[in-house]
């Protein structure tokens, strides 16, 4: 959007602003059919996502498998690509860290040197799944939206299986998930809290490598070409199908390593749902900017500050924390409305 | 071309918004039932000082309305509210590995905690490890883990903790009067046991119902034991959770369509009687029992025997006293029903309410069991076999606590996996 013209881009955020104060409208009316006083709303997600050290650490800890996603999500949009697998993706980051784990926990390797492979797992469980819905899509000719669907009800039921099958707990048949990893497994947190600087770095990174690809090399220009016009870059000359493998196995290393954080930092075991919705909520945050890295990680933020700070609304409220999913939701609705309206308005 | 673009983009987002809010939990309906307010005291002419404010925090596994598991323990938190001037309940509920996505139970407990709660209630087996993790962070706080043996000295999962309580009802008793008032009301010889995960306790309770339609089958019904098929089928988890567990909607009404007439649940809510009563609205002749919550027949009582119910109030009455005294420290207890009246709200663990479809010669028997159990009837005395022909108890042996908490497999006699198949 470098392109944008000063007084279209200030009618642009104009519009953005716009479409925020419609989304709090549309929650805030959510809250008064449900009777609940709007401002105690706001205020008990506010005071519940920031209220103390603890909180914020753990905003942060939601944070980082967010921004892990979120990462992976702008390289595939960047290619064209509706990458929604990533779900599943996560899940089998996770599930291949947990296999790691398990095979190495009996060995006398140091538990430093499990985890670290544990990571490299996760990421190549990741790369593993993202690769098939990129040959399903290259080779197949199946849309990436049905092959990632198609494979995230195959995640799910892979893990549903090993925690009921080969992983259970012993005398155990429950989906409440395999059993925990000894202390020594847990990626080392900050005292007090259950932030992990390492995991949090690593999400950093992640976002900061994929702001760089896409904004100053020929990778991400031609990721760019492949996106816009995939005929067009084919004919001068790009591999197109390179490309799109590229991007989904840079996705699905990125949604690999957000698994294998559910598991070392979070978890600690195998959970039937350990992606916690993070592909899905990160497919919301990069719509929502307009697939631009630099608001990225922001904006996980504040998504993952509102699930923090909802955690409050049963408390005290007797609410349903999925509030904070209606603003999610809202607000990617009404970024991309009005982004709609602006278009037909300079148009004309 | 571009429009047609925007709006594929439009309804993407809608679809994934609603991807997103279906994988959220179900709205919770917004007011809770108030607790019914004491009474209001005469007007005293001195005011009296006010009581100081004690907060409980609880985490329930399940929705606090379930007819369940949940909301007898949210019940208990009510009862404690009434009886103790100043007692005030907190809760999230729904507190399990698909519901609420990206937290812990320990991170939920510090919620409750930094809302003011002085006395943790974890209320699920589901929660053990979020339990033992706060305990671990927060060794100060006065902790309850409900159904939980962390706290056992002589059982197998013992850890040293201050303050973690454990508690649970004796619920064998209640199940095997369950057992009773099935076999007795069973006309093909069938009975259904709804099962929820596989685990220490729910062998030990699916045992116990089947023990007792035994006991009952023979003694009161004057049949042979041998021929009464009991037969439990698991569905994963503690309650339904779409895509991850089985339907227990569908297991009660393959049960039912099978020529299984009475299903007993052991889930933590009522599709067993649910399921009964479209059953018998079609024409057929069968019977259910609930579990858990002393209400819970009041769904379908037409083809309700009865439930056997858990009465957390006095337990938790019993701790909150200790933690406001400062004597709050480190329990397991096991609690049997108060045998003069197993009804009794201030003072049996668990009791067994029955139900309108329970016949009158069929009641008049199972009162005859229940005041054998009274009297120490006790069923956990062999010759007892496990499921798969090994001996479990030679004749006359008594198993000990030991042995009936930790039961590793079925009995003799069931059908049904005992441990989770690969």
């Amino acid at each position: 959007m470098t392109t944008m013209k000063t007084s279209s881009r200030w009618s642009g955020i104009g519009f953005q602003a716009l479409a925020v104060l419609l989304a709090l409208a549309f929650t805030t009316i959510v809250m008064l059919i449900s009777g609940a006083d709007p401002l105690q709303v706001y205020q008990n997600i506010l005071t519940g996502a920031v209220g103390s050290p603890v909180k914020i650490a753990d905003i942060l800890v939601a944070w980082t498998p967010l921004l892990l996603a979120t990462a992976g999500l702008l390289l595939t949009f960047t290619a064209g690509l509706w990458n929604i697998g990533i779900e599943g993706q996560i899940t089998l980051g996770a599930i291949f860290t947990t296999w790691a784990l398990r095979v190495l926990q009996p060995t006398d390797l140091p538990p430093a040197l499990i985890i670290t492979i544990g990571f490299i797992a996760g990421a190549l469980g990741g790369m593993f799944w993202a690769g098939l819905v990129a040959l399903l899509k290259i080779f197949g000719n199946v849309n990436e939206i049905f092959g990632g669907l198609g494979l995230n009800f195959v995640a799910t039921a892979l893990t549903i299986w090993l925690i009921f099958g080969p992983w259970k707990r012993p005398g155990v048949g429950s989906m409440s998930g395999t059993e925990p990893f000894p202390l020594e497994l847990w990626l080392p947190t900050l005292q007090g809290f259950r932030l992990s600087p390492l995991s949090l770095a690593m999400g950093i990174i992640a976002i900061v490598i994929v702001y760089i690809l896409l904004r100053g090399t020929y990778f991400g220009l031609r990721l760019k070409a492949v996106g816009r016009n995939g005929r067009a870059a084919f004919l001068m000359g790009i591999p197109t199908t390179r490309y799109m493998l590229m991007a989904f196995l840079l996705c699905g290393l990125m949604a690999g390593l957000a698994g294998a954080t559910q598991v070392l930092a979070v978890y600690h075991r195998l959970i039937p749902s350990i992606s916690s919705g993070y592909g899905f909520l990160g497919m919301m945050v990069a719509m929502l900017v307009n697939y631009q890295a630099l608001w990225a990680a922001p904006v996980a933020l504040f998504f993952a500050a509102l699930n923090i700070g909802s955690i409050q609304l049963p408390i005290v409220l007797k609410l349903d924390s999925s509030l904070s999913g209606v603003l999610q939701g809202s607000l990617v609705l009404f970024v991309l409305l009005m982004d709609g309206v602006r278009r037909r308005l300079t148009r004309s | 071309m571009k429009s047609k673009r925007i709006w594929f983009v439009l309804s993407f987002v809608l679809l994934l918004t609603l991807l997103v809010s279906a994988c959220q939990p179900a709205a919770t309906p917004t007011q809770a039932p108030q607790p019914t307010q004491p009474p209001a005291e005469p007007q005293p002419t001195q005011p009296p000082a006010e009581p100081e404010e004690f907060i409980i925090g609880m985490l329930l596994v399940g929705p606090y309305n379930d007819r369940g598991w949940s909301q007898a323990h949210y019940d208990a938190g009510l009862y404690v509210e009434k009886k103790v001037p100043g007692v005030k309940l907190i809760y999230i509920d729904k507190v399990n590995p698909a519901d609420r996505p990206g937290t812990t139970p320990e991170q939920l407990a510090e919620d409750l905690l930094s809302k003011g709660a002085k006395l943790i209630i974890f209320n699920s087996d589901d929660m053990k490890d979020g339990a033992i993790n706060f305990a671990r962070s927060h060794p100060d706080v006065p902790v309850i883990h409900a159904s939980g043996d962390t706290s056992w000295k002589e059982g197998v999962n013992y850890i040293e903790f201050a303050k973690f309580g454990n508690t649970m009802g004796k619920m064998e008793y209640g199940k095997m009067i369950a057992g009773c008032a099935a076999a007795l009301t069973t006309k093909t010889g069938q009975i259904g046991y709804l099962g929820p995960l596989i685990n220490d306790e729910t062998r030990r309770l699916t045992a116990s119902a089947y023990l007792g339609a035994k006991y009952c089958y023979e003694k009161y019904a004057g049949k042979n034991p041998a021929d009464l098929k009991f037969k439990v089928t698991w569905i994963g988890f503690w309650f339904n959770i779409p895509g991850f567990t089985a339907d227990p909607t569908q297991v009660a009404d393959d049960f039912l369509n099978s020529g299984y007439d009475v299903v007993i649940s052991g889930i933590d809510t009522t599709e067993a009687l649910v399921q009964a009563s479209k059953a018998r609205a079609a024409g057929k002749e069968v019977w259910a029992i609930p579990y858990d919550y002393e209400g819970a027949c009041a769904e379908a009582p037409e083809v309700c025997l009865g439930v056997p119910y858990f009465n957390w109030g006095p337990a938790y009455l019993r701790a909150v006293e200790q933690v406001k005294a400062g004597t709050f420290k480190s329990y397991f207890e096991w609690l049997g029903p108060d045998w003069t009246n197993i009804n009794n709200h201030d003072t049996s663990a668990v009791g067994y309410v029955f139900g309108d479809a329970l016949s009158a010669d069929a009641k008049s028997n199972v009162e005859k069991f229940i005041a054998e159990l009274a009297g120490g009837l006790n069923l956990f005395v062999g010759p007892l076999n496990y499921q798969d022909g090994t001996p479990f108890l030679a004749d006359g042996e008594v198993a000990t606590d030991l042995q009936i908490w930790y039961l590793p497999q079925l009995l003799e006699g069931m059908e049904g996996q005992s441990v989770p198949s690969n």
